[in-house]
């Protein structure tokens, strides 16, 4: 297919979903009054509907069917594929890894944030310091972990040969000698959980920035004539107010580092133990060509990600409902 | 800002929109189709190689196919594409029948899930026979034409035939090849320091204690390729298995009759670790035994150039990858000698190559599978490399039209009558063990496992 062929492709796409959703839009144009809601309701639903069932229930009803399937797909071996994941060494250390993920990311990602936002809060420069520690939301995972690998870049401590990346510089001109970072484990997942901090904290800063300035200044007045002070106002005050905020960013950033494939597959690709669920699922799917284990990965992500997702929308209901 | 803390979150739609990310993810397995490819449609009026009133004589016997369209789809992108699709515009342009190449990099997870999906190709280029068996397992694969069996039996010998072929049926003829028993030396090195190319595995360890004794890391090597990192050291051990074991223990070795963490094996392993794992042999200007885990396998030949190291064991295709400048000649600044056998009576080639597998039996797919299949493609090939790079262990090849050095000495080894032809192990393994298991613990026995610890998780891994 040459470009032109392709552009024309895209311009055909595009004409078409302009012509459903005008189809779409001229039946429910034509009803009105309460009947008329319902169907206005139906029409603009039903699309969305059939397009989940196709894209999201059928296949991921079928994954889950699969997962109870051999490498191939062709003879049930029911739990089998489940019992590997919790008991072969490899796809412990998968499991392993992807808990230390879960844990530290969110919650140091948020720390940093907000710790962030509180310092830089109507500070001189302020806008400066935001964009600065925002910038890193704006490339992808990809390009991120391309930077980062640089940054963890080991040469040896031979004559005339020079370090290229920057952490080991730093260790050599403190004095000591280049380590192979991405090397040793545990730690190098540790790394690379640095990678996804350092993505995420603009995240948190800029979200939890804007509710830390939401705070009525009535409330913080009120707090200072009662005597409280830094830390206590940090404590009594910020924390409970920007409580939803919190929230939202701690589960978002979670349900992001559940799915974390980019970092891991551009930096390690998995090796060295520093393989987690996403990375494991594509490597057995696409890689070993085990359909069997890596549905079951799939859906034990899926299964992870469910409690987060519903806590989430709890939190988001019991606001609406104050 | 004016937005009350309590509405802020209902105001933010990302939880939203990662919910539907994961979802998109976790549950997406089942309906993933391809479309990242890039296709280049050679116009049928080529003006490459052959021309003239009778040099579509050898065609003739095609047909006439004007207006018929064959598709192709390949790992081979650019810039080994462009010799790739000239080598079939004399086709094109005899039989008016139209190539349609389509280079993908992500080829071998793709043809698979095209496989499955019942959208295959005309015709795939398959890199490796444990690819070839998991798509003919798919029972999308036709089984060859007799003439293209013909040209098998007739150009190539019995081993290619037998990585072309699955449960006795054969499928797939051979189409390039490379070899991967070179080790890559410094011709003035070896000059200036009267240094001999070893013709036994005896006098390369001397040969190796004889430059670590000048206080020199004889030995370099890389193995990171990201997800692929420790591929070279699964190539390393093959080479030893077949010098160590012999081709048909091998054979056995590779197709798990023997296991793989018995005494063969580790012989095997271990010889790779008298040099990989010997700190007086590695790593040289680039850092320790483990710096190896970290080094590119780009990266691990070049201290050559620099003189921080004298030896570096990878494939005829290393020679790509010098930098602009380098000479590759026995008389230039870099070239490869044969990685010695056990004793100069045995010479086993460890290698690779890619085969033809076609998905539909129309009458142009196969004309076009007959063509790829003879010495008159083989030719065109070569005429379409000006820069070589390539090379096949087809018998009809002109070697003297080859154009690089590296190239004539790695059809010198495919077409020599005592070397036995061995394809590299791990591509035949299954995908399981040959693109996951072997690679991921190569990589962990590198960073320090031992060999035994190494055989016995390959071996448990190997599917049941």
């Amino acid at each position: 297919m040459t470009s032109s062929e392709k552009f024309l492709q895209m311009a055909a796409a595009i004409g078409a979903f302009a012509a459903v959703i005008g189809v779409i839009l001229f039946i429910a144009g034509r009803f009105s009054g309460r009947r008329g809601d319902r169907v206005v309701a139906l029409a603009f639903l039903l699309p969305t509907v059939a397009l989940l069932l196709v894209g999201l229930v059928y296949p991921g009803l079928r994954t889950i069917y699969q997962s109870f399937f051999n490498a191939a797909g062709s003879s049930f071996i029911g739990m089998d594929n489940y019992t590997t994941l919790f008991t072969t060494p490899d796809q412990v250390t998968v499991l392993r890894n992807t808990v230390l993920w879960v844990v530290i990311t969110p919650f140091v990602a948020t720390a940093v944030g907000l710790l962030y936002a509180i310092l830089v809060d109507r500070a001189r420069l302020e806008s400066l310091a935001k964009a600065l520690i925002f910038l890193p939301m704006a490339i992808s995972f990809v390009g991120a972990s391309i930077i980062w690998k640089f940054v963890y870049e080991y040469r040896p401590a031979q004559g005339g040969i020079k370090q290229i990346g920057l952490l080991n510089q730093l260790v050599v001109w403190a004095g000591g000698s280049p380590q192979q970072w991405l090397l040793e484990k545990p730690w190098n997942t540790l790394f690379l959980i640095a990678i996804m901090i350092w993505i995420q904290a603009g995240f948190a800063m800029t979200v939890l920035s804007a509710a830390i300035k939401a705070i009525p200044d009535d409330i913080v007045e009120a707090a200072r004539l009662d005597g409280v002070r830094r830390l206590g106002m940090f404590r009594y005050i910020t924390v409970p107010s920007i409580r939803p905020a919190l929230i939202v960013v701690l589960t978002t950033i979670g349900i992001g580092t559940l799915k974390v494939f980019d970092i891991v597959r551009t930096v390690t690709g998995g090796q060295f133990d520093t393989s987690v669920v996403a990375n494991e699922f594509y490597s057995q799917s696409f890689r070993s060509d085990n359909q069997g284990l890596g549905a079951a990965l799939a859906v034990l992500l899926f299964v992870l990600v469910v409690p987060i997702v519903v806590y989430n929308v709890r939190q988001l209901r019991a606001q609406e409902a104050r | 800002m004016s937005v009350r803390p309590s509405r802020l979150p209902l105001r933010l739609p990302l939880p939203c929109v990662a919910v539907v990310g994961v979802l998109g993810l976790t549950l997406g397995v089942a309906g993933c189709g391809s479309s990242n490819t890039a296709s280049g449609t050679p116009s049928a009026s080529g003006s490459s190689s052959s021309s003239g009133g009778n040099a579509c004589d050898a065609y003739k016997a095609y047909g006439d196919l004007t207006g018929k369209t064959v598709s192709v789809y390949t790992g081979i992108v650019t810039p080994e594409d462009t010799p790739q699709i000239n080598s079939y515009k004399p086709f094109e342009k005899c039989t008016g029948a139209t190539i349609k190449y389509e280079g993908d990099k992500s080829f071998e997870a793709q043809v698979l899930v095209r496989a499955k999906a019942g959208n295959p190709p005309d015709i795939g280029i398959v890199p490796q026979p444990g690819l070839l068996k998991q798509l003919v397992a798919t029972g999308s694969v036709k089984a060859a034409p007799p003439e293209v069996a013909a040209n098998v039996d007739k150009f190539w010998t019995k081993d290619w035939k037998t990585y072309g072929t699955v449960n006795n049926t054969f499928y797939a003829a051979p189409l390039g090849a490379n070899v991967k028993s070179f080790v890559w030396y410094s011709p003035k090195e070896f000059k200036s320091k009267n240094y001999k190319i070893p013709k036994t595995l005896d006098e390369l360890t001397a040969l190796s204690e004889t430059i670590a004794k000048t206080g020199s890391k004889p030995w370099c090597a890389g193995i990171a390729s990201g997800e692929a990192t420790g591929w070279t050291i699964t190539d390393w051990m093959e080479d030893m298995m077949l010098r160590l074991s012999g081709p048909d223990t091998y054979d056995k070795w590779v197709n798990h009759t023997i296991a793989f963490n018995g005494p063969e094996s580790v012989a095997a392993l271990d010889a790779v670790g008298k040099i990989l794992k010997n700190p007086a042999f590695v790593n040289g200007g680039l850092g320790d035994v483990k710096s190896i885990a970290t080094t590119t396998f780009q990266d691990g030949g070049l201290p050559i150039l620099d003189g921080t190291c004298s030896l570096h064991r990878q494939a005829s295709f290393y020679a790509a990858n010098w930098p602009k400048g380098t000479k590759v000649a026995e008389d230039g600044d870099v070239f490869a000698f044969y990685l010695p056998g056990k004793d100069t009576a045995s010479k086993p080639v460890l290698g690779g190559g890619e085969f033809i597998a076609a998905f539909t039996d129309r009458p142009e797919v196969k004309a076009f599978q007959t063509y790829l299949s003879t010495d008159l493609w083989a030719n065109n090939k070569v005429a379409s490399s000006p820069d070589g790079g390539w090379v096949t262990a087809n018998k009809g090849l002109d070697t003297g039209k080859l154009t690089s050095p590296i190239d004539q000495l790695a059809a010198s080894i495919l077409q020599d009558p005592k070397a036995v032809f061995r394809f590299d192990g791990s591509d035949q393994m299954p995908a399981a063990i040959g693109s996951n298991a072997f690679w991921k613990q190569a990589t962990n026995w590198i960073t320090g496992s031992s060999t035994q610890a190494m055989t016995d998780a390959v071996e448990a891994a190997w599917p049941k």
